[in-house]
């Protein structure tokens, strides 16, 4: 099973290491991590994608509860999930047919040199996977995700 | 004023009513070293070993409740610090330990001395701080003593760099600390308490089963009252040893792996668990899979953490456990007829009666528990005893006479070999009208054997009794049980003269092979005003009983085991 957590923890020395140590050391998975100063506050707000069975999320959030700069872990069924990701084609793509595809995912060409073609999209994170499995024909040449950002509803 | 670094950290301990100070110094850490120098508001011991000072302040905590502090230098002062943060950490025990670190500018240089100390402590801590101002010195000591003692306690690390302990600020001491992100649930939730008042009124074979927390949160005297007005059976961990008295009817004695006969079946057979300060450790539960298998579980503990971690807990409270039994305690009285367990109280009788805690004493060659029984019909509530980790640990905490929280001390979670002198030490420095005996092993007295100096030098007369069987005796027995007695360097033979061994460092030693030895060895030790190691010989094929096989539930408690290299025939 597959969950999002939303903490927000105190910004100070060494908080993602607690955290990701907490993982490590617990045998926990993280799918992804995301983290970024909440804007006017001395707070940081990490998003992270785990998975594994039920009770374990109950232990997970716990055991992040108890991280002293940890103030808030928020979970929820009900969060407006988006993630990014960024594709580099070859230039020997169609960029009509790659802008076109891109559009579906909310996204648009980012940049075209003389050897690539560049397509960011943001997308809830299912709907990621398949832009990423329909773009095979175009030979990728490299695939980032931003991991995965949420809000509550 | 404007004050250093260093000597704010003297002014803090002063402020928090620190009264000794256990450490070790060197480089990064000279500049506080310093301020010791000049102060005289507080003792500094300084033990042989950096692990032994952790220890000793562990020790201290233990003994008194308060938070213990070590300080340490940088780089191999801090790691051999490490194993004493560790210790402490998994028995939930309160510390402050200072180390030095170098200075903020050659932190990542690989300098001199130079470890990532907090990356390495901070799993084995309750919180860890690297101090990068001396502006924000003082308010991070408060804020160690504080996170230290409240909720579930625990050692906090503080790790500063030299520059720091040299630059000069304001000295302000705050009074208090208000962490927005850290707020203990210390009341119990009271609906949540109702359906667990409940649940007892409803149960026929409820057990109390009694942890650590209930000595860390100083509700002994609360749990004995919830005990005897129940009337309902008890079983105890290694850590809750003394909540209730050793003689109590309704003490069933240690559950577990060496728990008795009656605690086993006990907790195997009953409907409700009422777990008040304790954790479901492996140590305690066997197979999980049967562990309590017909029981709901009522389960009170500080660390939501603990609560359905290993075992589901059907009625969860989080809490300060004194505050829940306070609560608790009102609804109990009025609600609850002590005469409906009639029944359970009589099966676990017959349990106990059928194998009660028991071994084979001999004429030809002492047997460790004979020789603890003995130490508790002579010392008493006089000690306070203290154990190292192994076969003389489990033996300790099944024969000895316990009748007072915070009566032993000893490594549980970790199990730290070379734990007991240095925290015997600590104790001793914390309760110097009591007796302190630490029962130790020849393999484990030799980890911090150090320490015999320390002691010597400021007069803490601690007694060592050494069960010495020539072994590392508990891994030799799972050798003999389960690994067919393929006896893997296990075998102690070679030794030093623990009583000459005493003696070259001002001590007094004692070597006894008989009952009539080791009681005129034990009369003459109390009176020595210097550090004390009896070697006791004992019978070196002993083995720990009951036993429950790793990985087996607790229904397979083994009584009997017919060892064919036994020296001495049973009975
Ligand atoms: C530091 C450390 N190393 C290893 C162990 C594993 N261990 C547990 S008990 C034991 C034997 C202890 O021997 P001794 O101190 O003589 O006690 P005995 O069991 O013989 O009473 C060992 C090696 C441990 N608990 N701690
Ligand atoms: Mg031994």
């Amino acid at each position: 099973m597959k969950k999002i957590l939303s903490v927000i923890v105190e910004n100070e020395h060494g908080v993602l290491a607690r955290v990701v140590n907490l993982f490590a050391g617990r045998g926990y998975n993280i799918d992804s991590l995301t983290v970024a100063p909440i804007p006017q506050s001395n707070y940081s707000r990490m998003t992270i994608a785990t998975q594994g069975e039920p009770h374990v999320f109950e232990q997970i959030a716990k055991q992040l509860n108890k991280l002293v700069p940890v103030y808030k872990v928020i979970e929820s069924d009900n969060f407006i999930e988006k993630e990014m990701a960024m594709v580099k084609f070859p230039i020997e793509n169609s960029l009509s047919d790659i802008d076109a595809l891109a559009r579906c995912y909310n996204g648009s060409i980012s940049n075209v040199s003389d050897d690539f073609i560049v397509a960011t999209i943001i997308d809830r994170p299912a709907r990621i996977d398949n832009f990423i499995k329909g773009i095979k024909r175009y030979n990728p040449i490299e695939i980032v995700r931003s991991g995965v950002s949420v809000i509550d509803r | 004023m404007k004050m250093s670094g260093a000597k704010i950290v003297i002014e803090s301990m002063i402020q928090e009513g620190v009264e000794v100070v256990f450490g070790y110094p060197g480089g990064a850490i000279m500049n506080v070293y310093d301020e010791i120098y000049k102060q005289d508001s507080f003792e500094h011991i300084l033990t042989r070993h950096e692990q032994a000072a952790v220890h000793a302040a562990d020790g201290y905590a233990r003994a008194t409740g308060k938070v213990g502090v070590a300080f340490l230098t940088s780089g191999p002062g801090f790691t051999n610090g490490v194993t004493g943060l560790a210790t402490a950490y998994t028995d939930s025990i309160p510390l402050v330990v200072i180390s030095g670190q170098v200075p903020t500018g050659l932190i990542g240089t690989d300098a001199f001395q130079e470890i990532d100390a907090v990356g390495i402590s901070r799993p084995c801590t309750k919180h860890n701080f690297l101090v990068k101002d001396v502006k924000d010195l003082a308010y991070i000591i408060k804020e160690a003593f504080y996170l230290a003692k409240s909720g579930r306690p625990g050692p906090v690390h503080i790790d500063i760099p030299k520059d720091v302990t040299a630059a000069k600020t304001e000295f302000v001491y705050p009074k208090e600390v208000d962490l927005k992100t850290y707020k203990p649930n210390t009341k119990g939730n009271k609906r949540q308490l109702k359906k667990a008042v409940e649940a007892i009124k409803q149960a026929k074979k409820p057990l109390v089963y009694i942890g650590g927390g209930a000595i860390l949160s100083n509700s002994a005297t609360l749990v004995r009252e919830f005990v005897h007005t129940t009337q309902i059976p008890a079983v105890e961990t290694l850590m809750a040893k003394g909540v209730l008295r050793y003689d109590d009817p309704l003490n069933l004695g240690m559950v577990g792996m060496h728990g008795t006969y009656a605690a086993n079946m006990a907790m195997a057979e009953a409907d409700l668990i009422i777990s008040l300060g304790a954790r479901f450790d492996d140590r305690v539960t066997g197979r999980l899979d049967e562990f309590a298998k017909d029981a709901k579980i009522i389960h009170i503990d500080i660390d939501p953490t603990s609560i359905s971690k290993i075992v589901h807990a059907d009625y969860p409270i989080v809490g300060d456990l004194k505050n829940v039994l306070e609560d608790m305690m009102p609804l109990i009285k009025s609600q609850i007829d002590p005469e409906q367990y009639a029944y359970f109280r009589n099966i676990v009788e017959r349990y106990n009666q059928l194998h009660p805690l028991s071994f084979h004493d001999s004429d030809k060659v002492l047997k460790p528990q004979w020789v603890i029984q003995k130490t508790g019909e002579i010392l008493a509530d006089k000690a306070i005893v203290v154990t190292d980790v192994g076969q003389h640990q489990m033996w300790a905490a099944q024969y000895y006479p316990f009748t007072y929280p915070r009566e032993f001390i000893t490594s549980g979670g970790l199990g730290t070999m070379g734990f007991g002198f240095p925290a015997a030490i600590g104790a001793k420095r914390a309760k110097k009208d009591k007796i302190v005996v630490n029962f130790s092993g020849d393999g484990s007295i030799l980890m911090n054997i150090q320490e015999l100096v320390t002691a010597y030098e400021y007069k803490l007369p601690v007694i060592n009794i050494i069960l010495n069987n020539n072994y590392l005796g508990m891994v030799r027995q799972w050798q003999t049980m389960f690994y067919d007695d393929r006896l893997a360097e296990t075998d102690l033979s070679i030794q030093p003269d623990f009583v000459q061994l005493a003696q070259a460092c001002g001590g007094k030693g004692y070597r006894v092979k008989t009952k009539e030895e080791f009681i005129q060895a034990l009369n003459d030790a109390i009176k020595q005003p210097v550090p004390v190691m009896i070697d006791v010989i004992i019978d070196r094929r002993e083995i720990v009983l009951p036993m429950v096989p790793a990985g087996e539930s607790l229904s397979n408690t083994i009584v009997e085991y017919h060892d064919p290299k036994a020296i001495e025939n049973k009975g």
